[in-house]
């Protein structure tokens, strides 16, 4: 049998049935769903007069729309009634199809993202989906995640499967080790900006090398995560003890016999030598340097010591007019020092970067220390109940508070601004959320990428700095 | 689904790398539980000097006349002609949906997204890909001569164009197959539900905790 991938197998594992022209149809172990992209795949059904092939695998939660302020009156507390309809229209969709939803108030409600993991919902091996393209997020895990449509919702909700054709098999290895001060986001951040935002496209890429190896659980599932920002649907870390670790116990996770049995399945799930990868990519870990987004793509990306570039420089008049139009928009002038950039708002949060090792991260930059007067706000939003619950047992919440932060209720917030958590025109963030786009956090808006500590360092500054000089 | 098979029609071009969904269709528009009338948002915040809500009168807001679709030149357009990793970013549905309700049937562009380019043939948009060199010679077409259009036809996998240069396409033979029939997924796939049954018979031997836990 020849050498396979860790995407191999996953997809091997998976297939129903495959035509000759390679459309094929994959089996789906885990569905997740949120509010936003689900209510017309629900309307589909119920148009159709079509049942869920199976409820057990659904898991709902609304994360969007959800206000990070006053909770205590559910889905009352909901201000904009368009957003409110959102998210009742979930919860009245998991109750008539019989779906289990962690309702807002119930204390696991959160970030889909974050919740499947800290759940044990999304496991090693499984086929994940959720109508979401942050659903690479749980490969992390040694799973196959992919983010789809709303059509491709309904059509797993209606038949267990997804139509699919193999993508290709990318290995971006990151040897090494990382410098300190340099975390997860940073190396997902370098990678994007080397391969580009279309750098994956058509491809599942598969992490590999020390860093990784290095790399703690929740790390992995910030840098699968944005796998989707280097254009790839799918990202993938091999299994090994850490991850075992990190699923034994979890409430949907296998018990007694059966997590023998699955162990035992799951330490397989690794790509095997010789395996063939249609594309490599190789980075040196000890080279990567905090990095900084200056302008609209998430692969607009700079080392924190780094300066804007010049578009007088760029060669591809196609580039050159996008630094041009990024430029004007970030309200930037070429060749200017990334350190010199102001942030008058900090967010810290997302399905990237809202795990407790992220808070962790962030407060102990911000332990002892303000936040400057020019920070007009400073979030801070767990990515779920349970990560909240956690962070406060530790005194996290005070130690963000005591420096000038808010402290908010779990959500996605002001990565995406459905909810009242909106950038903006004009503002500058520090954020460690996932995607700087025109008009991402807000419209006008203009958002820098960075880590949990680099973000936290930048509230005490003000503005952009090297969080080296803070540790 | 509607059917596609062959249209003649004026092109509007996009010209900018790495059009994001955000840029599509804003976040605001996606608390909507329809999939219709997502039309007079697509590209809300290049298209309108102020920020547009759900609730808006859209027809009563100031545009932005410098943009492309705001040009007389460019009204009626069903195709629209882009550059690199176009529909990037979010796997919204809604994307599509806009694109579709304000009237585009086909987007060439030389790369699109994976989850974009999916979502476009489930709701009878035709996403092709072309050179970039191809492209390159299109836009500067469509912008030396007003009123240009480009006949498409999917049965031949051909474009013609004013001049009558045949550019030939490749499309997905199964995705071209559903867009020529406006074939339903969900019905394809439940005419092998035998064969999902037989999956899941052999995967609850090999992973049972797939099916007690989930």
């Amino acid at each position: 049998m020849s050498a396979k991938t860790l995407y191999d197998k996953l997809w091997d594992a998976h297939l129903v049935r495959e035509e000759e022209d390679g459309t094929a149809l994959i089996y789906i172990d885990r569905q997740l769903l949120h509010e936003v992209t689900s209510p017309q795949a629900f309307e589909g059904l119920r148009l159709a007069g079509r049942k869920p092939w199976r409820t057990d695998t659904n898991l709902a939660t609304p994360d969007h729309n959800v206000p990070t302020t006053d909770l205590t009156g559910g889905v009352a507390s909901i201000k904009d009634p368009v957003s409110r309809i959102q998210v009742e229209t979930l919860g009245m969709n998991a109750r008539e199809f019989g779906i289990t939803e962690f309702a807002m108030g119930d204390i696991r409600q959160g970030i889909v993202h974050v919740v499947g993991p800290e759940e044990g919902a999304t496991l090693p091996g499984m086929t994940v989906v959720c109508g979401d393209s942050h659903t690479a997020t749980h490969g992390a895990l040694g799973a196959l995640a992919h983010g789809i449509g709303t059509s491709e919702v309904e059509h797993v909700l209606a038949t267990q499967c997804l139509i699919q054709k193999k993508m290709k098999n990318m290995l971006i290895r990151v040897d090494g080790q990382l410098q300190k001060g340099v975390t997860p986001k940073d190396v997902v951040l370098a990678i994007i900006g080397k391969i580009g935002t279309a750098g994956g496209n058509g491809h599942a890429i598969e992490f590999g090398g020390q860093v990784f190896r290095d790399m703690s659980i929740e790390g992995r599932l910030t840098v699968c995560n944005m796998a989707i920002e280097a254009g790839a649907r799918v990202g993938l870390v091999a299994v090994d003890e850490k991850t075992v670790e990190y699923v034994q116990g979890r409430p949907y996770a296998p018990k007694g016999d059966e997590w023998d049995m699955a162990v035992t399945a799951w330490m397989d799930l690794k790509s095997d030598d010789g395996a063939h990868f249609d594309k490599v990519v190789e980075l040196d870990g000890s080279k990567i340097e905090p990095q900084v987004s200056w302008g609209t793509s998430p692969e607009m990306v700079s080392d924190v010591n780094g300066i804007v570039p010049d578009p007088a420089r760029e060669s591809d008049a196609v580039k050159a007019a996008g630094i041009q139009r990024a430029l004007d928009y970030m309200g930037l002038q070429a060749n200017t020092p990334i350190k010199n950039i102001p942030a008058e708002f900090v967010f810290i949060g997302s399905c990237t970067n809202s795990r407790i090792e992220d808070f962790r991260a962030a407060a102990q930059v911000l332990k002892g220390r303000k936040i400057a007067d020019s920070v007009e706000l400073a979030l801070a939003v767990p990515g779920s109940g349970l990560v909240k619950q956690q962070a406060e047992a530790e005194g996290l919440d005070k130690i963000f508070m005591d420096a000038g932060f808010e402290w908010r209720n779990p959500g996605c917030s002001m990565c995406l601004a459905m909810n009242a958590d909106k950038l903006p025109a004009g503002k500058h963030c520090a954020s460690t959320s996932n995607r700087n786009f025109e008009g991402r956090q807000g419209a006008g808006g203009r958002t820098h990428l960075v880590s949990p500590e680099m973000a936290a360092a930048a509230a005490v500054a003000g503005h952009f700095v090297d969080v080296r000089d803070y540790l | 689904m509607d059917k596609i098979v062959k249209m003649t029609a004026l092109v509007a071009p996009m010209d900018r790398a790495n059009v994001d969904t955000d840029a599509i269709i804003p976040k605001q528009f996606l608390k909507s539980i329809k999939r219709t009338g997502f039309g007079p948002n697509l590209f809300d915040e290049w298209r309108y000097e102020d920020v547009g809500q759900p609730d808006s009168d859209n027809s009563n807001r100031p545009l932005r006349k410098d943009f492309v679709l705001n040009q007389p030149r460019y009204q009626g357009a069903k195709i629209l002609l882009a550059r690199e990793n176009f529909g990037c970013g979010s796997s919204r549905e809604h994307a599509p949906w806009a694109l579709k309700d304000y009237g585009f049937d086909v987007v060439i562009a030389p790369s699109f997204a994976d989850i974009f380019f999916n979502n476009c043939f489930k709701n009878g948009i035709m996403p092709l890909v072309l050179e970039e060199s191809v492209v390159d010679s299109l836009f500067q077409e469509v912008f030396a001569q007003e009123g240009y259009q480009l006949t498409v036809d999917l049965e031949t996998q051909q474009i013609v164009t004013p001049s009558g240069k045949v550019i030939p396409f490749e499309i997905d033979a199964f995705r071209r197959h559903c867009l020529l029939n406006g074939l339903d997924d969900i019905a394809l796939t439940l005419a092998h539900q035998e064969d999902i049954k037989a999956y899941e018979a052999k995967r609850k031997l090999e992973a049972p905790w797939l099916f007690t836990h989930a």
